[in-house]
């Protein structure tokens, strides 16, 4: 402690003033989040539909999502799917599975084309995960049958020996809950998510009498499969 | 016994955050080795809901980091935040309020998390009712302390407290906003963000919930807890203006690094990751700067067994902030991101850094808040190298199987197919996932003897009454 500790200018105010210090650090902490987060709410390269608006089913918002078909473009999740979500948040899935396959030739091989913002705008809160403990799911949609979904969920290790999966046999003792899930989808409308009317007054038929298993494996199988990417087209730089 | 400091400070909030820490460090290690068992034997899942591992594993990161942490940053502040303004706190009703809220959000999340009750955002799992909770209790933390600053009888604020502060304020931004959803009911809401911005605002939250509240935190227990207990100065005085303000000011930037190649815009993560290399300058100036304030005081290495764990957190420090900017390199990260190096390079952090210094620190907090020494010397020997031997096999397990992660899903054969189908990969980490579990569980004992030592040590300390005799004590025959 030889050298000189008289201190000067800002560095003093701060010290010997706490309500200077409090102001100089929450400004000095609040810089690089602002400059990180806020422009994602207004560049428009964010998202690919804005280059690309056809990998967005052209009915959201307008037409029920029972009209929609597979490949037809990105729309947000019909009340079984939305089930399923609340699910696959309950048991924590995301804690070993992606969802968000990055742009290498390996994971195009495993899992299919590379993941695109759009496909998750709709997802609230994000399911990418930061693990992969189990492989990524952002395509599994269509890969295995309802059917191996249901095995596999039930016992992984009876269709996967090496897998360190947990069983999941309640998924088919619970029945899911058309009026939570209504009153989800309605919340979901309220942070931003397109349904049009239609999609709620479906709820009731589309759920009812359903178990947890029918809805993790129809969330699970649509996954990935909304849009039909372009292997030719450049959707990210 | 010091009858000045138990009469002038509030000494009794700061001992029952200590002695909590240490039973939250065993709860959150004990949770910590079963679901690392049940990677490595998943039958260990018996079906049941709320012991399977999707649901325990944010109630072991829950209870290290909110709760063994929490307390150990509640303790430490509150307690060096006295001692370095000679005042007492400046609300002895507020703190006790901290305590109890805080303990009570702790419990609440054991409830909840195994019911399945969670947000789905890392770290930041407990639902709106529990989040509103922590905002209110986190608040009474720092508007206590800085209460306590503003009527400090010292002229300059010391550099413990910058950290302390800083962590407090980036905390509250952090929480609140990552935070913020829309209810759907008392135990559900979704985030009023989506997809790319939601994942951007979590990673922000996730990385600064490491940078803030265990890093810099932590840094302020070693300014004040390193000095005290090597019985010398800061090495530098200028040194720590430095890595304070490049710390605050740095730290934050590095969220974007989890998101490389992702659908993150690419600037975001290139950002990120720039910023995430020049930290190593800040982050090895206060490994220094706390090593070196040793210097001239080594042989005390030899014999005391709390510098001991401070000097080895410092030392686990210096070596996680070199790897984190390696791990935030692009090319690195592409092999890295997603596999068990990232388990890893956390617990060489938690294990090493946070755990060590807080352990360092709260045996230093009960022998002065109980007025007497340890119980056992022996088994603080005993505990440094089980925490020691316990995270170096720990780290080094997942070293090998992130790799090797990292490398199988890469490999092709020579036909220029993959090499190995997931499976495949999942089976070759079983070795690693065991040995995990076993690295976690000396932690784990380690732990358990320092829990037992401070409960005996406590004991002790109410069997002669020496609280009592701190508090009634006359001053003038204290001090003579």
């Amino acid at each position: 402690m030889s050298e000189n500790t008289e201190t000067k200018g800002l560095q003093n105010w701060a010290e010997t003033n706490v309500w200077a210090l409090v102001l100089l650090t929450a400004i000095v902490v609040s810089i690089g989040g602002i400059v990180e987060i806020v422009p994602l709410f207004f560049m428009k390269s964010t998202f690919e539909h804005n280059k690309y608006p056809e990998i967005v089913w052209d009915g959201v918002g307008k037409r029920p999502l029972a009209e929609w078909k597979t490949g037809d473009g990105i729309r947000p999740h019909r009340p079984l799917e939305v089930a399923g979500r609340d699910v696959y948040i309950r048991e924590g899935c995301y804690l070993c599975h992606s969802q968000m396959i990055r742009p290498f030739r390996d994971e195009k091989e495993r899992y299919g084309h590379y993941s695109l913002a759009s496909e998750s705008m709709f997802d609230h809160p994000f399911q990418w995960g930061s693990k992969r403990t189990g492989p990524d799911l952002a395509r599994v949609g269509g890969k295995y049958s309802d059917v191996w979904h249901r095995k596999h969920l039930r016992a992984p290790r009876e269709v996967v020996p090496e897998s360190v999966m947990p069983n999941y046999p309640w998924l088919d003792e619970n029945m899911v809950d058309p009026e939570a899930i209504e009153s989800n989808m309605r919340g979901l409308a309220t942070v931003g998510v397109p349904y049009a009317e239609a999609d709620f007054a479906a709820v009731k038929a589309e759920t009812e009498g359903k178990t947890e298993m029918d809805a993790v494996v129809a969330y699970l199988q649509v996954l990935g499969t909304m849009a039909k990417l372009d292997d030719s087209k450049a959707y990210r730089e | 016994m010091d009858a000045t400091a138990e009469q002038k400070y509030n000494l009794d909030v700061v001992r029952w955050f200590a002695v909590m820490a240490v039973v939250y460090l065993v709860v959150g290690a004990l949770v910590g080795v079963y679901i690392a068992s049940e990677l490595a034997w998943p039958v260990l899942n018996f079906d049941s809901p709320y012991l399977s591992f999707g649901r325990l594993r944010p109630l072991h990161t829950n209870a290290v980091i909110f709760a063994f942490g929490g307390c150990t940053l509640m303790a430490t502040a509150f307690y060096s935040v006295q001692r370095t303004c000679g005042v007492r706190l400046w609300s002895d009703k507020m703190a006790w309020f901290t305590f109890w809220g805080w303990n009570l959000v702790i419990v609440l999340a054991v409830i909840t998390l195994p019911l399945g009750i969670t947000q789905s955002k890392e770290y930041a799992e407990l639902e709106w009712p529990i989040d509103i909770l922590i905002a209110v209790v986190w608040l009474s933390y720092l508007f206590n302390f800085v209460m306590t600053l503003a009527i400090r009888k010292s002229s300059h604020i010391y550099v413990s407290n910058w950290f302390f502060l800083s962590m407090m304020i980036m905390i509250t931004y952090l929480h609140v906003v990552n935070s913020l959803a829309i209810p759907v009911s008392m135990f559900k809401s979704y985030s009023i963000f989506a997809g790319v911005q939601d994942a951007m605002i979590q990673w922000w939250w996730g990385h600064n919930a490491v940078g803030f509240y265990l890093t810099a935190g932590f840094l302020g227990i070693m300014y004040y807890f390193v000095p005290k207990q090597a019985g010398r100065p800061v090495y530098s005085y200028r040194l720590s203006v430095i890595h304070f303000w490049a710390l605050s000011f740095g730290y934050v930037w590095l969220g974007a690094h989890h998101l490389q190649y992702t659908a993150l815009p690419d600037w975001t993560g290139s950002l990120g990751a720039a910023i995430s290399l020049a930290m190593i300058i800040p982050s090895w100036g206060g490994a220094l700067n706390g090593m070196m304030t040793l210097s001239g005081a080594w042989d005390k290495l030899r014999t005391d067994y709390v510098l001991r764990f401070m000097i080895m957190s410092l030392a686990f420090y210096a070596m996680s902030t070199f790897e984190g900017p390696v791990m935030s390199i692009k090319t690195v990260n592409a092999l890295s991101h997603y596999t068990d190096w990232t388990v890893g390079h956390v617990h060489s952090g938690a294990l090493g850094w946070v755990a060590m210094v807080g352990i360092g620190a709260l045996y230093h907090l009960v022998t002065r808040c109980f007025h007497t020494e340890m119980y056992s010397v022996k088994l603080i020997n005993l505990h440094f190298w089980a925490a020691t031997i316990g995270a170096v096999v720990y780290i080094v397990s997942m070293w090998v199987s992130g790799i090797m992660q990292g490398l199988m899903w890469r490999a092709y054969d020579d036909y220029g197919t993959l090499a190995y189908t997931f499976a495949e990969s999942v089976e070759a980490m079983h070795p690693y996932y065991a040995m995990r579990a076993v690295g976690g569980g000396i932690f784990l004992f380690g732990a358990a003897v320092m829990l037992f030592n401070v409960v005996m040590t406590v004991r002790k300390s109410f069997a002669e009454g020496r609280i009592e005799q701190a508090q009634t004590a006359s001053l003038a025959s204290a001090t003579a």
